[in-house]
């Protein structure tokens, strides 16, 4: 507005002969300003982008080469890589790992077979279809904290639901907490609880733009509503699927508040057993206040992310090309 | 294709909303100035403590605003000491969020006065030198620096005894009497022996103990040198009785003596109106612990004995006041009023936090309290604190009792073998250090 005002203000020309040589200017401003526009549209986010996104990522780097406690902050001493290297020699940090993967696989698969399960009936004629999608969005509004607090209680050992449930069926009660792959089933359950109707409205949007042609086609060749989820629904999703692959990989990298809640243990339980990488750095930092190997470890992560998702596309850019070489 | 031009206008405009919020979030953060913290207005103390101080418990902040009608008081509460102080460390490192008056366990506090002694304010500022008589003499030095400052008011100590369920004994066929048992677990072989003899009994779901990371701390807690020895250095691992403590607590762990819990769990809480465990060893601030925990339907069924194996103290806690405390003045009023005599001989007669001012230790002598069966817990707790050792305290102290009882855990739920348990206390331990 600024901008426009000036222009028509603009200083008469030397000259005084006529509106021409103004109009130029105020042509040129006009132009600069359509160009210019779109960076000062974008140029809050990237404002905020660079306060809070890369300054704190590039700090992290900086601080995961100095030795820094909490308590005493302002004392920050060179390590260099020592910090990388006491993590690779650090048995909790691979143990952390294969946590991260194994609840990963343990709460991403179910969750998007789920997901995607869901959506194909989501996507037929049913009654009271906008209440039903709008329910499986609740869990997700649910906040972690809230969640896991009742699913803690689910599992309790002593007093749970669940091992109640199990004893009326005769079996002997299962420490939820304690065990390695209990425990991970209970904390897996509670991400897949949260997040499958997330992804089923994703993959329900994904299906709605397949065209319904495809499906008519399909019906009259006779396909089975199963043969048309296989044929049709499935390529057609192809993109959705990546997409909610790779968030969920993400997602699942960095599991932090389904584990740190489900005992209040800030090590994953008594034996680092449900221990994730999330959980690692904050027991690091907050538990034991060595923010220098923090860092590292946020770095670390922060590269696993990045190879991680970059090996899915790949994977996903592959398989593409292979169908359209077909 | 007018539906995917609505769907680009709507996805814009949402673009915009959550732009404008994101926005707004950043201008808005300015503080907002506290009407009520104006000059001659009211002053709003903040108070930001773990566990069961029992200030609030015991009518303490009531009967201060009432005596200073300008001040009020507002209390914050965290159950586990170590949530607490993962939490004081971050603000405290941060400089923000800070209440005025902040909780300190005993097991922290020569972390304040070694490595933080610039983070909270000197109380010798405000004439807190002149209380040094009221208090006992080893709860006053350990809040000092070398360099003489004070930096915090003792509230509580932790004379040790052992809290039990008469109920439950009796239903098991053991003596309820408490000098009677007193005497059979005189020692702590003794108590493990009648806690056999319990588990033959035992009415169903029943353990004898609460779990051995209790055990392990009591029996620790009558100790003089622990983790550290008074030149500073780090000796838990060659300590004789730290081996002692752990040995014992091994032993009832494969005995199945323990109900297999952890100490501030969810389910550790559950377990005290359960009846999960006949026995719990109890530290004074433990009693108002079992009291909220167990709540009213436990009256009268609990009891108090002598602990097995002498005298000996865990925990209790200090009130100090941050440097960044907003009212630091009428904190310090504050504090030097709970801390008095009378306030602690009140908290102790409600809550069972035991004092550290002399002056309230004597007139709390015959104190006796209900809901433990009338036990005379003015008598016990008195002797446990007149016997008890004083304690080096060092640095990390919390921090290596939390991983010592967390190896423990793996003995009591996982059956882990001792010495492989050990290892991974050790390397715990090191890895706090760091």
């Amino acid at each position: 507005m600024s901008l426009t005002a000036t222009a028509k203000a603009g200083p008469p020309s030397p000259a005084g002969t006529g509106p021409g040589p103004d109009d130029g200017r105020a042509a040129t401003l006009r132009r600069t300003w359509r160009k210019a526009s779109p960076y000062a549209y974008i140029a809050p986010f990237f404002t905020l982008f660079l306060a809070f996104g890369l300054f704190p990522l590039l700090y992290t780097a900086f601080v995961s080469l100095y030795r820094v406690e909490l308590q005493t902050s302002g004392e920050m001493e060179w390590r260099g890589i020592a910090n990388y290297t006491a993590l690779f020699t650090d048995e909790y940090f691979w143990i952390s790992l294969r946590n991260t993967f194994t609840i990963g696989v343990l709460s991403t698969v179910p969750q998007l077979a789920m997901a995607l399960g869901l959506a194909h009936l989501l996507n037929y004629k049913l009654r009271g279809r906008t209440f039903i999608r709008t329910a499986i969005l609740l869990p997700y509004a649910t906040s972690v904290a809230a969640a896991t607090l009742v699913f803690a209680q689910l599992f309790g050992r002593d007093f749970g639901l669940i091992n109640y449930a199990i004893g009326l069926v005769g079996l002997d009660p299962v420490d939820w907490q304690t065990g390695t792959v209990a425990s991970q089933i209970a904390v897996s359950s509670i991400v897949v609880w949260r997040w499958t109707g997330y992804n089923a409205l994703i993959y329900l949007a994904g299906m709605q733009s397949i065209p319904h042609e495809l499906y008519e086609a399909a019906e009259m060749d006779g396909a089975s509503r199963w043969r048309q989820f296989i044929h049709v629904t499935l390529p057609g999703l192809r993109p959705t699927i990546i997409f909610t692959v790779i968030i969920s990989t993400i997602g699942a990298t960095q599991l932090f508040g389904e584990p740190l809640l489900f005992e209040g243990s800030i090590s994953g339980g008594i034996s680092h057993q449900y221990q994730t990488l999330g959980l690692y750095m904050y027991e690091q930092g907050w538990g034991f206040f060595h923010l220098g190997r923090a860092a590292a470890i946020a770095w670390v992560m922060f590269v696993l992310i990045v190879v991680l998702v970059g090996a899915n596309a790949l994977i996903a850019r592959r398989r593409a090309r292979k169908e359209a070489g077909r | 294709m007018p539906i995917a031009r609505a769907a680009k206008r709507a996805t814009a405009r949402l673009g915009a909303v959550v732009l404008a919020g994101a926005l707004l979030a950043a201008c808005g953060s300015s503080d907002s100035p506290d009407s009520a913290d104006g000059a001659g207005g009211k002053v709003t103390l903040t108070v930001d403590l773990f566990g069961s101080f029992g200030f609030k418990e015991a009518g303490l902040y009531e009967e201060y605003e009432k005596l200073n009608p300008g001040v009020k008081i507002k209390q914050s509460d965290t159950q586990d000491e170590a949530d607490y102080w993962k939490s004081l460390q971050t603000r405290l490192a941060g400089g923000g969020g800070l209440a005025d008056v902040q909780g300190v366990e005993v097991g922290r506090i020569a972390s304040v006065t070694q490595q933080q002694s610039d983070k909270f304010q000197d109380l010798k500022e405000f004439g807190a030198d002149r209380l040094k008589g009221e208090f006992a003499e080893a709860k006053w030095s350990a809040a000092t620096t070398k360099d003489g400052k004070i930096l915090g008011l003792g509230t509580d100590v932790g004379p040790e005894a052992m809290c039990y369920r008469t109920d439950l004994f009796e239903q098991a066929g053991l003596p309820t009497d408490r000098e009677e048992l007193a005497k059979r677990w005189a020692t702590w072989d003794g108590y493990l022996e009648l806690g056999k003899e319990y588990k033959k009994k035992a009415p169903a779901k029943s353990a004898w103990l609460d779990s051995v990371g209790s055990l392990y701390g009591i029996m620790i807690g009558q100790e003089e040198e622990r983790y550290y020895d008074a030149s500073g250095e780090l000796i838990y691992d060659r300590n004789p009785a730290v081996k002692e403590a752990w040995d014992t607590s091994v032993e009832a762990a494969e005995a199945g003596l323990s109900a297999k819990l952890d100490q501030w769990s969810p389910q550790w809480n559950q377990a005290f109106s359960a009846g999960s465990f006949a026995t719990i060893p109890c530290p004074a601030w433990m009693l108002g612990y079992v009291k909220g925990q167990a709540g009213d339907g436990g009256k009268g069924k609990w009891d108090i004995a002598k602990l097995p194996g002498g005298a000996g103290n865990w925990g209790g806690s200090y009130l100090s006041i941050p440097r960044a405390a907003k009212h630091k003045k009428e904190a310090y009023a504050l504090i030097k009023w709970l801390t008095a005599p009378e306030q602690q001989a009140k908290v102790f007669q409600k809550q069972g936090n035991f004092p550290s001012s002399t002056g309230a230790i004597e007139t709390i002598a015959d104190a006796k309290d209900e809901y433990f069966s009338g036990a005379p817990i003015g008598r016990i707790f008195g002797d446990a604190a007149k016997e008890s050792p004083v304690q080096v305290l060092g640095v990390h102290d919390q921090n290596v009792m939390q991983q010592i009882t967390n190896a423990l855990s793996e003995v009591e739920r996982k059956g882990v073998s001792s010495d492989k348990a050990w290892q991974t206390a050790r390397k715990g331990v090191d890895n706090v250090i760091g």
